[in-house]
């Protein structure tokens, strides 16, 4: 929301009390779903209290709703940031804001982004403002290959960010995970499976845990793992890395496991596809920018999708904790490669499903997030224009069905240096 | 913030351009002193670029940003022996005998120029035996050149040519040190030597840098500079021992001959331009006044996330910020970049550039270039999508001293061009022909029209479209 005079009433909004939720109808705007159907014109959205009700062009509008309307405008379901840091990190380089890893702690897939995540983090805002309303958040790995418990996040000025708290372990096995094992593949993948075996002990008689393999906290946490009740996150980007990591489910068949970054999933595409094992892959990583990406391409995303991989976008270490706001640049660079002789994009549909109902379905909650369906949480987006193009600007952010401020740091700074020369005071005292 | 950003944050150089030649020199620069600097640094590692072979070619039906703010619709550009000939309306007249591409519904601008790139000096793959972009064994190098450090197969020199039309760039040492040493402008041409890659007549440009890199790197070595005031003291002494070098050069036992003294007088003489990493309004300025003590000017400050703080400053000084359109929160000094920064410097009449210091973003300068117009416009200001396309053309172009050959679709110039299959200002164009000196070095149409490097030559992926 970049009107001033919006900015004024948000500004305001963010000092009251909390807005609550209430019934709105947003009419007559492109409504896109978020599930990879054609976007609908002329439709109307209505919210209820924390929830999508309707959707569709024969919605009655409920007497008692206020009315937004979205004539000219594109409506779609939030942004879903489909691999983040977000909240766990303030500024990069100052230690004391930055919770992405501990390589110091005793701790490895105990760790749990939970306890870190800050709702008031300046980089929350900016993004919520930029019509990101969810996140997958990682955290990093620190002396181990396993970094911990991740979670998923909504994005509201509010003071409980969690919308699932230990959804995910995240795990290295690509060459951070041969640097974080001591030194080689094969570190990192005797280290997984001893600490896998060594839970499973823990798990038969607490009394056997050998401690110099791993805490007993550690092993609590890897015993979901094992089960399958909770996903496992691999970051790995090499075709072979890709494929050791399917080939886990030999020794370990309950393992939910998801791919994260896969830059050269292409080349075995066929395989990731065939293993049920979805992605949540860099979506314009082409460059080798080390031997695991050898052939690293833009065309990976769409390359995996035609071969039947389910597929979303993340942003494993590109900026991952301040630019969520670049899902919607990112998906629509993936469209332009259509135009590209042998280039392989996604549709227009396909790749807005990319960051709002693909990485939802991918973690297990399609049926709460990601796409503006009955029953699904209220996080909607009014936008000014297609949300993929550069142009575009994003008017009105609901979460949980509340309407969010969208207020910043950098719309404050922006608007005391509207005009750079100090007046009649300094310019500390322009608010 | 994981190693990859933070070995970028400090492989992000600092280079101050100093286009000295209007600063304020008391002492009258003897012409045989002057002119021993520029054959010095001339004679040495000299350009061997040769164009590549061209086709008379003629675009018509095609919307021509100019790179100078001027749009032409349903425009015609005229390439002939490697130069710009006509580019202009539909009336404009070519002859017959030429090349004809039909530019319904596309795009025509100047070849894309990076002011700030690490391409080859921080290659991909970013193994450590590539990392050559900071000479950090002392805060004071500007006897080192980047060139000598460009790893001409870097495979990033390919995607910006490919993905971003990247015709021209500037190759800077990092940001470690103080003085980092002389940049080079490079034509973005596959090439077995970097002289063969260097932009014949381009001057140099001296990087230097300010904030936190310089103190951290050496602060935690326990050496100066510690802090921001020791890089400053530190900075001051080495002008002062410059200007005495330049003196003593003058008298009649000129002193032994020193390179990294040599390119310090090149600045003071206005041959080398400075080109300054710094992020801080308050620094910004602390430079500024720096460099009117010791008589230089600063060109660029790059980075520069703070630059719409003071755009009334930097309009007034005429020095140019070559900024991003949008990164922040990575360290402390970036904590208060803005998206409208751009559009606050143009509302002040500063000059803008946008530059990637990135390897991706280099692919998609237009995009960035297109987000900070969008911020501009969003909070009401007035700014053309041709204004846009000079930010990454014709301004990094002056500020690299090279306005006179490219940068612009004027004719005599470079025919360096680049055909889009659609606005570049929106997220779904890309290049479909690229041409440097009228060679056409990228075809998307013709897989044979695709460099590959050497490094990726017999590796999984080679010659994809990536």
């Amino acid at each position: 929301m970049k009107h001033f005079a919006k900015l004024l009433v948000s500004s305001l909004a963010l000092m009251a009390a909390p807005v609550v939720a209430e019934t709105v109808a947003i009419t007559g705007g492109k409504v896109v779903v978020g599930d990879g159907s054609a976007p609908m014109d002329g439709a109307t959205v209505v919210i209820r209290d924390s929830r999508v009700v309707a959707v569709g062009t024969n919605v009655t509008v409920p007497a008692n709703a206020r009315r937004i309307d979205a004539s000219g405008k594109w409506v779609t379901p939030g942004i879903f940031a489909g691999f983040s840091r977000v909240g766990l990190v303030e500024v990069g380089a100052v230690s004391g804001t930055n919770d992405t890893s501990a390589a110091d702690s005793v701790f490895s897939a105990a760790l749990d982004v939970q306890y870190a995540v800050n709702p008031f983090a300046a980089p929350v805002a900016v993004n919520r403002a930029a019509g990101v309303t969810r996140a997958v958040v990682s955290p990093s790995t620190g002396k181990s290959i396993f970094g911990g418990y991740g979670a998923i996040v909504d994005l509201g000025a509010d003071n409980n960010p969690i919308t699932k708290a230990r959804a995910f372990q995240f795990v290295e096995l690509g060459e951070t995970g041969h640097r974080r094992a001591g030194g080689s593949r094969t570190a990192a993948h005797i280290l997984f499976r001893a600490m896998l075996e060594e839970a499973r002990t823990y798990s038969r008689n607490p009394a056997l845990l050998d401690s110099d393999m791993l805490k007993a906290s550690d092993a609590k946490a890897l015993l979901p793992v094992i089960s399958g009740k909770t996903r496992l996150l691999v970051h790995a980007n090499s075709a072979n890395d890709i494929l050791k990591v399917l080939g886990l489910r030999k020794d370990f068949p309950s393992l939910k496991l998801v791919l994260v970054g896969a830059n050269e999933g292409w080349r075995v595409a066929n395989d990731i596809a065939a293993a049920k094992v979805p992605v949540l892959a860099s979506a314009l990583s082409d460059l080798p920018y080390s031997f695991e990406d050898l052939s690293a391409t833009q065309s990976n995303i769409g390359r995996m999708k035609q071969a039947g991989v389910q597929v979303a976008i993340g942003m494993i270490n590109d900026r991952d904790a301040h630019q969520l706001r670049y899902s919607m640049q990112y998906a629509g660079n993936l469209v332009a490669l259509n135009k590209v002789p042998r280039a392989t994009g996604l549709s227009w549909d396909e790749a807005f499903a990319a960051i709002s109902s693909g990485p939802a379905e991918i973690m297990g909650m399609g049926g709460q997030l990601g796409s503006l369906k009955a029953g699904r949480q209220g996080d909607v987006v009014i936008w000014t224009g297609d949300p993929l193009e550069l142009s575009t600007q994003v008017e009105t952010v609901f979460i949980d069905g509340v309407e969010q401020s969208l207020s910043n740091r950098q719309e404050r700074l922006r608007e005391r240096y509207r005009n750079p020369t100090p007046g009649a005071l300094p310019k500390a005292y322009d608010r | 913030m994981d190693l990859r950003n933070l070995l970028a944050v400090v492989a992000a150089g600092a280079l101050v351009t100093g286009c000295a030649a209007t600063a304020a020199e008391t002492e009258t620069a003897s012409a045989s002193a002057s002119s021993a600097s520029k054959s010095s640094a001339k004679a040495a590692f000299p350009s061997t670029y040769k164009p590549y072979s061209y086709d008379n070619t003629v675009i018509t039906g095609v919307t021509i940003f100019d790179g100078e703010g001027q749009r032409f619709d349903n425009g015609v550009i005229f390439m002939s022996a490697g130069k710009i000939v006509s580019v202009g309306g539909p009336e404009t007249v070519v002859p017959t005998d030429s090349t004809i591409i039909d530019g319904t519904g596309k795009y025509v601008t100047p070849g894309i120029i990076d002011i700030h790139s690490h391409l080859g000096d921080y290659p991909t793959p970013s193994v450590a035996a590539h990392s050559d972009g900071n000479e950090a064994t002392s805060p004071v190098t500007p006897e080192v050149w980047a060139e000598h450090s460009v790893w001409p197969q870097d495979p990033g020199f390919s995607r910006a040519l490919t993905n971003g039309g990247i015709t021209s760039l500037q190759i800077l040492p990092g940001s470690a040190n103080l003085f980092g040493g002389r940049s080079v402008t490079l034509k973005n041409v596959p090439a077995r030597t970097v002289q063969a890659m260097k932009f014949p007549g381009a001057p140099y440009g001296m990087k230097m840098a300010c904030g936190e890199n310089p103190k951290r790197v050496y602060g935690n070595r326990n050496r100066k500079p510690a802090t921001r005031m020791g890089s400053i003291s530190l900075t001051r002494q080495t002008w002062i021992n410059a200007q005495e070098y330049k003196k003593k050069r003058k008298g009649a036992k000129p002193p032994k001959r020193d390179i990294g003294m040599e390119t310090l007088v090149g600045v003071l003489d206005g041959d080398i331009l400075v080109h300054n990493h710094c992020y801080r309004a308050d620094e910004l300025n602390q430079i500024i006044d720096m460099s009117k003590e010791f008589g230089y000017k600063v060109t660029a400050f790059h980075h520069a996330v703070e630059s719409y703080k003071i755009a009334d400053i930097l309009a007034k000084e005429e020095i140019c910020s070559a900024i991003w359109a949008d990164w922040w929160g990575f360290k402390m000094e970036a904590y208060d970049a803005i998206p409208e920064n751009a559009a606050l410097l143009q509302q002040a009449g500063a000059c803008v550039i946008i530059h990637s210091d990135d390897e991706n973003q280099i692919q998609r300068l237009n995009q960035e270039a297109s987000k900070a117009l969008a911020d501009g416009r969003a909070m009401g200001i007035e700014i053309t999508d041709a204004q846009a396309i000079q930010w990454i053309t014709y301004n990094p172009a002056k500020a690299m001293g090279i306005s006179e050959q490219t940068g612009s679709l004027k004719p005599g110039k470079m025919a360096d061009v680049v055909l889009w299959n659609d606005n570049p200002l929106s997220v779904y164009a890309r290049p479909e022909k690229v041409w440097i000196d009228g060679a056409m070095l990228y075809d998307a149409n013709d897989p044979n029209r695709r460099p590959v490097s050497d490094f990726e030559l017999g590796q999984p992926g080679e010659g994809d479209v990536k």
